[in-house]
């Protein structure tokens, strides 16, 4: 148990998705000037990636790892190479699965996050959660919490920004900095304030 | 080369630049800028794909139905990201360590997909591919002026060679830490977003609200 603990608050604080492995930045920076927006696309992110993370560890671990395959009798299969077609393949079939779910049995959810479940498949930040998983050779359970936490830390991240454009909406910005140069400079200000996280353990 | 040819290749690369205007494949551009050796690959692997996949989208843009066009395209760019990935593997296994995740992650570059959407399935190949190398050449542009300060000033080095002398071996310059640090990339972009704009003030925003001046001051 304090093992998920302690791998939930690393995925959203010290590692977070965004600002310290700077994925998903061009939806990051797109959707980001409104809080409502960066609340609706925060949540779909948060239910994508707790479900395709996991998802793409089963596939992983069962079809496509060195050796995985002994269960069928195949035990000297590689078919890792295969990786990253079947992990995006999972993502953009997942996102359409929930798309339909949604729209059939949940229609608030569907009309609040409808427009931003097609953008997801492109995220970096849901393929880069599966990658790293992959990477760091996480158990199913660890995969569900990781998928949860850098989700959840992603949103986080995407409505504090949203928050400070909000307000910066009426200062007075350098011409050339206007809209995507002072976006970024505020970026590089919230990742120097998530480092103070970094020496955290639990 | 037709004076069209040479826009569409040159275009891309300062007037309508992928990373600092249409805020495309900012992901990757910031991740793996450490060190300028790991971004010269990146700059080369970003480059194959895009090409070829511009150019297979294109060449196959007559038969691709609308509905399910997205699939296609993520495929095809999917299979090269994959063919890249194992030649990397196979040849230079450290660089590859280095950029772990990021190769794989050229699959959702937006740059990548974006060009196909919007131009490779509507022009000829030729065109396509011109185009693709002028983004290309755009991303490249960025990626290495970012991992030419951030190695330079972060560790006195460049492709692996002193060229300041650090204070730690007897010389007189101190590293900056905060160089290595991701929030500097943040940085370094932002301020290169304020150069390309004050050299070409076309491409200043329009901001959303205009402080007008206080009563007794001087209208701005």
């Amino acid at each position: 148990m304090e093992n998920y603990l302690s791998l939930f608050v690393r995925a959203v604080f010290v590692e977070n998705l965004a600002l310290s492995f700077f994925l998903g930045m061009c939806t990051f920076l797109a959707i980001s000037k409104r809080i409502e927006t960066a609340l609706g696309l925060g949540a779909a992110v948060i239910v994508v990636q707790t479900i395709t993370v996991p998802i793409n560890q089963l596939i992983h671990a069962w079809l496509l790892a060195d050796g995985a395959l002994a269960w069928a009798g195949l035990p000297d299969v590689d078919l890792s190479f295969l990786g990253l077609i079947s992990y995006i393949g999972v993502i953009a079939a997942m996102v359409q699965i929930l798309e339909m779910v949604l729209d059939r049995y949940f229609s608030a959810l569907y009309n609040a996050l409808g427009i931003f479940l097609p953008l997801i498949t492109v995220n970096c930040a849901i393929l880069g959660g599966s990658l790293f998983m992959v990477e760091r050779a996480y158990t199913f359970g660890e995969s569900v919490v990781f998928g949860l936490g850098s989700g959840f830390g992603w949103a986080l991240a995407l409505v504090g920004l949203a928050s400070i454009r909000e307000k910066l909406r009426y200062s007075d910005v350098p011409a050339g900095l206007q809209g995507l140069g002072i976006t970024f400079i505020i970026t590089g200000l919230m990742s120097l304030a998530f480092m103070s996280f970094s020496g955290i353990q639990l | 080369m037709k004076q069209e040819d040479r826009q569409i290749l040159f275009e891309p690369v300062i007037d309508n630049n992928p990373i600092t205007l249409q805020v495309l494949g900012v992901c990757s551009a910031l991740a793996v800028t450490v060190k300028l050796a790991p971004s010269l690959i990146m700059c080369v692997a970003l480059t194959f794909v895009i090409t070829c996949a511009s150019a297979a989208v294109s060449l196959i843009r007559h038969h691709i139905p609308t509905n399910i066009r997205i699939i296609v395209q993520i495929t095809i760019i999917a299979s090269l990201v994959i063919v890249v990935d194992q030649v990397l593997k196979a040849f230079a296994w450290e660089i590859s360590k280095q950029l772990s995740v990021f190769v794989g992650l050229i699959i959702t570059n937006c740059i990548v997909l974006g060009r196909a959407e919007a131009f490779a399935l509507h022009n000829p190949v030729r065109e396509s591919v011109l185009d693709a190398l002028g983004h290309a050449m755009g991303y490249s542009l960025i990626l290495i002026l970012v991992a030419t300060l951030r190695e330079l000033f972060g560790s006195g080095t460049l492709l692996g060679f002193q060229v300041l002398p650090l204070v730690r071996d007897g010389g007189w310059y101190e590293p900056n830490g905060l160089m290595l640090l991701a929030p500097s990339a943040f940085f370094i972009i932002g301020l290169l977003i304020w150069a390309f704009r004050s050299w070409k003030p076309a491409q200043v925003e329009e901001a959303e609200y205009r402080i007008h001046g206080v009563q007794g001051t001087e209208p701005r």
